[in-house]
């Protein structure tokens, strides 16, 4: 689960970590006011918004006065920001955080991530900040220092204090650099983080550590105990059918094609859609429903793919087996008896007692299109696809 | 043989009254599977079909010389309960469970680690469907009877793939050694490494067929392993071609956040160490024929 910035600085703030002063606010006269309120004579106003990349994108602003702050946001409020890390539907602006404009000397890179191969937390550097960790990794290797973290005792000092050198940090900020990292260690375990980044944390002309901005991202398996975690999840920043889903215990992801997928089981959903692909379509969705494949969450799932307008045809696939095929199969039949689609529906079933779910597939009278293997599916949906498509268009020309 | 279990196998079922651990009990003593023992702590005295509920794991191995465990505990506590299996002494322990916080596996590994390599015990899972020897053990919650007993050793992260290899394999004629589901989390019990080593050195273990996905480093340490070590024939099929970047897909451990953990670029890995990849899932059972054919030609 992905926070704001200006939360994760509150966050961070509480671990020992320094950050700019700041203030939040829902519209234009709030952030003038915000800004007076902080005093000083230059301003930062950024865009929260759960995406990286905003400052190309127009997200954040530097303002000499309260009328230029007003005008910056004025621009910003109600605006959709579109990065590389949004998609291009964008990510609403509804709340914008100013703070102190800082002069600083150097930009670093910080980072603190799950490492999947050592299966520790891993701290990742560079000298090159301000960049992203990707642009880094291509451009200046040989900048990045990384270390990682034992789990039963923490990070120590001495791990700390090597990455501080290896950042060339002036010796009297190394104590200031070593606080910075155990206070986002601190942070990332006991809250359950995923990720914290900080970039950059900047050396400041009047030598302190800052840090100018703050990502972090928690570990949704983990919320149930971290309440006051779970409290800052903000729906506006999700795409709304993912939000409907995740309530719903679904894994949806909706994406850009035309053909809506409903799958049991996440590893078989991936696949579903990469046969789509391969057959010449594009898949409009990932939607896992689990392993039960229950009629109710059937149905749930068709509901869910058809509130997705461009989906023209949906495909089915269901590996049954404790749950047999002939219960899937009527699950199915249910589902569109109750609520009956306008699309092509392709359902292809597989497991135990197949027969007898094809079987109940044909008896229904339902205009259910059956395959066999995948690959046959997603090509007859494909086809059907684009025989709906055509006819649409004949039925338009009429 | 098989790998990790067989029909010598003594099961201990934590989380045993549960009612989908008692459904999937069921399922495995219908199986053959022998189950000795279960643990739930304040339930010890009870039985369930029959079979003894202690309070904790020590007891029941003391009481039943379990030595193979079978988690199905609720996220919060799963990882106080593998820890507890490997302090018991249990040698091999699944864990189904979907949903246990990252740090709680990372203190898991971190713990397995006081115990000494050759008692230290074996986890696969967390968030997986088991592990299966066809006609000998069903530790997990998979359908059994889609297994024929047979040569093919499957190593899969997703659960339902597995069952889509298992399934494509009987309807060719084709068994199974060992089936060990990985399962979907980005910190892991065992590695596919992990269990191709076990299957090289298993003597009915003939061809690997091995199930990836989209995120994390283990598709890659595997093709470097099956360059360097291995003699069996290895195909190979990886969902998620069309996966987009930075996005989970369903499995916590399915997401695309460094170089080298895309579909594409683990299929291209994989095929400079030599591993047949099957193109689409519709043909990972033919694709393990054709191999096995040529082999035998």
């Amino acid at each position: 689960m992905d926070i704001h910035e200006y939360q994760a600085k509150e966050i961070l703030a509480k671990f020992g970590v320094t950050v700019p002063a700041g203030a939040l606010a829902y519209s234009p006269e709030q952030a003038a006011y915000r800004a007076r309120e902080l005093g000083g004579e230059r301003w930062i106003v950024k865009a929260q918004v759960h995406a990286g990349g905003r400052g190309k994108a127009g997200g954040v602003k530097l303002c000499n006065s309260e009328h230029e702050i007003q005008e910056a946001t004025d621009a910003m409020f109600g605006r959709k920001i579109v990065t590389h890390q949004t998609g291009p539907e964008g990510k609403g602006i509804y709340r914008v955080y100013v703070e102190n404009a800082v002069d600083f000397t150097r930009e670093i890179y910080l980072g603190f991530v799950l490492d999947r191969s050592s299966q520790r937390v891993m701290i990742v550097a560079s000298s090159e900040g301000g960049m992203e960790i990707e642009e880094i990794s291509a451009s200046r290797p040989d900048s990045i220092a990384r270390s990682t973290v034992e789990p039963a005792v923490g990070l120590q000092e001495f791990q700390a204090r090597e990455i501080a050198y290896a950042l060339g940090i002036p010796p009297a900020l190394t104590q200031q650099m070593v606080r910075t990292l155990q206070g986002c260690y601190r942070a990332f375990r006991e809250l359950d983080a995923t990720m914290v980044e900080i970039n950059p944390l900047v050396v400041t002309a009047d030598n302190r550590i800052l840090a100018l901005d703050a990502k972090m991202t928690f570990d949704t398996n983990a919320l149930f105990r971290h309440p006051q975690i779970a409290e800052l999840r903000d729906k506006s920043q999700e795409d709304p059918r993912e939000s409907r889903a995740a309530d719903r215990g679904l894994a949806y992801i909706g994406l850009a094609g035309n053909i809506g997928c409903i799958v049991n089981g996440a590893g078989l959903a991936m696949a579903t859609m990469d046969t789509i692909k391969l057959a010449g379509g594009e898949p409009a969705n990932f939607l896992d429903i689990g392993g039960g494949a229950t009629p109710e969450r059937v149905a749930k799932a068709f509901r869910l793919v058809m509130s997705d307008q461009n989906v023209q045809a949906i495909l089915v696939n269901i590996f049954a087996g404790i749950n047999r095929c002939d219960w899937v199969a009527e699950g199915v039949v249910q589902a569109l008896t109750a609520n009956p689609v306008d699309v092509p529906v392709i359902v292809r079933l597989s497991g135990t007692n197949v027969e007898e779910g094809q079987k109940i597939l044909a008896k229904s009278g339902l205009p259910i299109i059956r395959a066999n293997t995948l690959m046959e599916a997603a090509e007859r949906a494909v086809t059907a696809w684009k025989n709906d498509r055509k006819q649409n268009t004949m039925m338009r020309a009429v | 043989m098989s790998i990790y279990l067989d029909r010598s196998s003594r099961v201990v079922v934590q989380g045993i009254t549960g009612r989908m651990a008692q459904f999937h009990t069921k399922e495995m003593l219908d199986y053959g599977t022998n189950v000795v023992a279960g643990v739930v702590p304040g339930k010890g005295g009870e039985t369930v079909m029959g079979i003894p509920v202690f309070n904790t794991m020590k007891e029941a191995a003391a009481a039943t010389a379990c030595d193979t465990s079978l988690v199905f505990v609720p996220p919060p506590f799963a990882a106080d309960s593998i820890m507890e299996a490997a302090d018991a002494g249990v040698r091999y322990c699944v864990c189904i469970t979907d949903g246990i916080p990252a740090q709680d596996m990372i203190r898991v590994k971190r713990y397995m680690m006081r115990y000494p390599r050759e008692r230290r015990m074996v986890l696969t899972g967390p968030n997986c469907a088991g592990t299966i020897s066809p006609g000998k053990a069903l530790l997990g919650i998979m359908p059994g009877h889609i297994y024929l007993q047979g040569n093919v050793g499957i190593v899969s992260r997703s659960g339902t793939l597995g069952y889509e290899a298992a399934q494509q394999l009987k309807d060719r004629g084709i068994g199974i050694s060992t089936s060990v589901g990985i399962g979907g989390d980005p910190i892991n019990g065992s590695s596919f490494r992990d269990i191709l080593e076990r299957f090289e050195a298993d003597p009915d273990t003939h061809i690997i067929c091995m199930i990836g996905e989209i995120g994390g480093p283990q598709e890659a340490e595997a093709a470097a392993y099956i360059q360097e070590h291995m003699t069996k024939p290895v195909i190979a099929y990886i969902a998620g071609l069309t996966a987009p970047k930075g996005r989970t897909m369903g499995h916590a451990g399915a997401i695309i956040s460094a170089f080298g953990e895309s579909a594409s670029e683990k299929v291209e890995i994989l095929t400079a160490a030599g591993v047949t990849v099957a193109e689409n899932p519709s043909v990972i059972g033919e694709t393990v024929a054709r191999v096995l054919n040529k082999r035998a030609a």
